[in-house]
């Protein structure tokens, strides 16, 4: 949505009161709201850990060798993403492409970890249903797993975009936003698997 | 609100003065003035249907063991009551001053993302709309606005009512959140040249602060929620005593969220206040920087006093300890800005019209208020008031002495700038007395009833018990607040029947909107006007931004109206609502939504 423009006759168009554009900064406001949102949800799983009288418990069942290339996988992903949008940014809607399909593969190779985790623990007698464990574990990590979701069919759309040639230089900031939501959904990934998988 | 053009890249198309009319320019409108009528419209209704919730109530209060309402009546009033005033009416009463003044004060022609504040509307209207659907599909909710679990749990309330409250405050929360971004990034981006942040007027500082508690509060109610619904809806165990959960862990959410509520629901009327005040004693605000930093320090200790909600749950002397300093502090700011709008008034040429008088009413209902919210700081005196009527008494006083008194000051301030025409003052004045003798009768002896001990939300009491008297004497008082609201709804027809013509600036106020014509043009300003002072109109360059401000000087650019805002905010409220009505309503709903939204990212919005 241009900001500025709405504000200003064409001529005489002022950069908006901070300099700093006006979607980006909303974005930021966003992650903060989010940080408020994951922060309730891992908080609540703090809280309620270890209260469990019937199991499984997490150490029955947490295969760290297994979610540590998952979290590897998705950390990659962001290097991918500022390859992408350092591609974009130079004008190279080429690499721009190939670079967004790549951050949404891993993704979604992630996305298809985290599937076939919930699968095994099902399998394993954790349900939803069983125990607070359960109960607060699928709620953060699925949340978690639907935000990667997104970003993932975000990323396939810029990718449609970029491969028509529709990301010019000038369009950049539609990239560099994708990219702070991914890096943010990341950044959240790296402190659900300190505080939820590594320090049981 | 994804991918546009940089906005240099904008076409060149000039915009007439003048609105569109009919039907279609409302719905699909990105023009934050109307979207401001739009709001202060259907939140007056809400405030309506919220009063005559209330007015049952007081009628089956009026005598003992009477049997006017069923006990299960009672509570769906008393829940859908509180939800009402609170999430339907104050909240987006306020967001409708935002609307239409935030721009108009700060100098410049719309929100930083109109079609995103199209959609806060929208969002807020179906959810608004379903929330009270309740009613006619097997009973509304009946736990309380505030949900305390386990009462929520499905063993204890089956039935619908709880999932229409938990997913309606969803839906109504993703409007607010909305909301609340736009006004940070205008507030924070879109300022007239020379408006620096402390030369804003009090009243955009405290929509500020109001933004930034609403984006920072509302996600925790959300997960709050979001454990709810998956209890009632999957039966897992987030507030499931026999699995080990702790039903207080809901209390915590939910006050974490709750009591910056009470600041989002109170910092709007006090920005209002501080509008006002100035005006009518034809002094500047005294004091604007400690009054604007009280307000900060506010919504910064407003995130730390959540725990007096929950002083009878014993948390341990020490937890109560720190809430109770923690709350007893966050009344010196306050008590601050009041001594502040009371030297504002010291010395000045005071002119009591009724914005004024409203205004003015605010300030001493809201001390009455302040004090016994005061009272129940203290965690001993806390236990003999919690679940009393003086709470009841408390919180009307600060909400309805306080919000609604700041926001009928403000309608009354600034109705002429919204229509182009003044309101009657006989009217307004008795509009004005009938309020201030209606609610004291009201809810003054709601103070001595709570003491005496009768609880809140029971829907009788027995006789003799020393309270007969009193709760009559609330529920005369009721119909006086009816009557003013009768006076001014009576008001506000007769003008725009026969209103005198505004003028530009009837009050002789000092902010930037008072410079152009009434009711704005669609751009606001022809020029937009350069900022030398913290009272704009009142300094030596007044004049010239007044003559200025409405001359047109080449093209300007206005964003053209969309429909995809409406179109997604009803995809994701039938989205969401699938959670009560099931998945053919949901999935519909996803598709709608995915395509209001992505035609929305992609349609040219210069």
């Amino acid at each position: 949505m241009a900001v500025a423009a709405h504000a200003v006759p064409h001529a005489a168009h002022p950069p908006t009161s901070t300099g700093l554009n006006s979607r980006k900064m909303l974005f930021w406001a966003f992650l903060g709201s989010e940080c408020m949102f994951f922060g309730s949800l891992i908080a609540t799983y703090l809280v309620y850990r270890g209260r469990d009288q019937v199991g499984p418990h997490p150490h029955e069942i947490f295969s760290i060798p297994f979610t540590s290339f998952s979290a590897f996988v998705l950390l990659m992903s962001s290097l991918t993403m500022v390859l992408a949008l350092a591609a974009i940014q130079r004008g190279d809607q080429k690499k721009g492409s190939l670079w967004l399909a790549a951050t949404a593969l891993l993704g979604m190779t992630f996305v298809g970890g985290q599937c076939y985790e919930f699968t095994e623990f099902f399998y394993k007698g954790l349900h939803l249903q069983t125990n607070l464990f359960g109960s607060t574990f699928f709620v953060l990590t699925g949340f978690h797993g639907t935000h990667v979701t997104v970003g993932v069919i975000w990323l396939w759309t810029l990718f449609t975009l970029a491969v028509r040639g529709k990301i010019p230089k000038e369009k950049a900031l539609d990239v560099e936003i994708a990219g702070l939501y991914w890096h943010f959904v990341d950044i959240v990934w790296i402190a659900i698997f300190t505080l939820v998988y590594l320090i049981q | 609100m994804t991918t546009t053009t940089a906005p240099v890249a904008a076409p060149a198309a000039t915009h007439e003065a003048g609105s569109p009319s009919g039907l279609w320019s409302w719905l699909t409108t990105v023009d934050h003035k109307r979207i401001g009528v739009l709001y202060g419209v259907t939140a007056f209704i809400f405030f309506l249907i919220g009063g005559i919730e209330a007015t049952l109530m007081r009628i089956q209060l009026a005598k003992p063991e009477n049997t006017f309402v069923s006990p299960d009546v009672f509570n769906q009033l008393f829940t859908m009551h509180g939800t009402t005033m609170i999430f339907l009416a104050i909240m987006p009463l306020s967001a409708s001053f935002f609307n239409f003044l935030v721009p108009l004060m700060i100098g410049a022609r719309d929100v930083a993302f109109p079609r995103l504040n199209a959609f806060s509307y929208w969002v807020y209207l179906f959810g608004a709309l379903f929330i009270n659907a309740s009613f006619f599909l097997g009973g509304a909710p009946n736990t309380g606005w505030f949900g305390y679990s386990n009462l929520t749990s499905s063993q204890f309330s089956p039935g619908h009512g709880v999932d229409f409250w938990a997913v309606g405050l969803q839906i109504l929360g993703i409007a607010s959140l909305a909301a609340g971004f736009n006004f940070i990034i205008t507030i924070v981006n879109m300022r007239a040249p020379g408006m620096k942040l402390m030369r804003m007027p009090v009243f955009v500082w405290m929509t500020l602060v109001t933004s930034f508690l609403i984006i920072l509060a509302f996600p925790v109610i959300t997960v709050a929620l979001v454990f709810l619904l998956f209890d009632r809806l999957t039966g897992t165990n987030f507030f499931q005593p026999a699995m080990g959960a702790d039903p207080v862990l809901w209390q915590h959410l939910f006050w974490l969220f709750g009591h910056p509520e009470v600041y989002i629901l109170i910092l709007p009327a006090m920005g209002i206040v501080s509008e006002v005040l100035p005006t009518f004693s034809r002094k500047p605000l005294f004091g604007y920087p400690v009054v604007v930093y009280s307000g900060i320090f506010i919504g910064f200790m407003g995130w730390g006093v959540w725990s007096h909600h929950m002083f009878a749950v014993g948390l341990g002397p020490i937890a109560d300890s720190f809430f109770a300093l923690s709350t007893m502090l966050i009344a010196i700011p306050t008590g601050v800005k009041i001594f502040n709008w009371i030297a504002t008034m010291w010395g000045g040429r005071v002119e009591l019209k009724t914005a004024m008088l409203f205004a003015v009413g605010f300030i001493s209902m809201f001390i009455m208020g302040g004090l016994s919210g005061f009272m129940h700081a203290s965690p001993p005196a806390d236990l003999q008031q919690t679940d009393t009527y003086f709470v009841v008494a408390h919180i009307h006083y600060v909400l309805f002495g306080g919000s609604m008194m700041g926001i009928f000051a403000g309608l009354y301030y600034w109705f002429p700038k919204m229509t182009g025409r003044m309101l009657d003052e006989r009217l307004g004045k008795a509009h004005f007395w009938l309020t201030l003798i209606g609610m004291n009768v009201t809810f003054f002896p709601m103070h001595f009833v709570g003491l005496l001990g009768m609880p809140r939300r029971v829907y009788t009491y027995a006789p003799n018990m020393g309270f007969d008297a009193m709760n009559m004497m609330s529920t005369i008082g009721v119909f006086g607040i009816i009557l003013a609201l009768l006076f001014f709804i009576a008001n506000v027809l007769k003008s725009r029947a026969s209103g005198k013509p505004a003028g530009n600036d009837p009050w002789g106020g000092s902010t930037l909107e008072w410079a152009i014509s009434s009711p704005p043009p669609p751009h606001n300003f022809g020029t937009i006007p350069t900022v030398h002072s913290l009272d704009p109109l009142w300094a030596k360059d007044g004049a010239e931004i007044t003559r200025t401000a409405g001359q047109v000087r080449g093209p300007i650019h206005m964003p053209p109206g969309s429909i995809w805002p409406l179109v997604a905010a009803l995809g994701m409220t039938m989205l969401m609502s699938g959670m009560v009505f099931g998945w053919y309503v949901g999935i519909p709903g996803l598709v709608i939504m995915l395509t209001g939204l992505y035609s929305w990212s992609f349609e040219p919005c210069d």
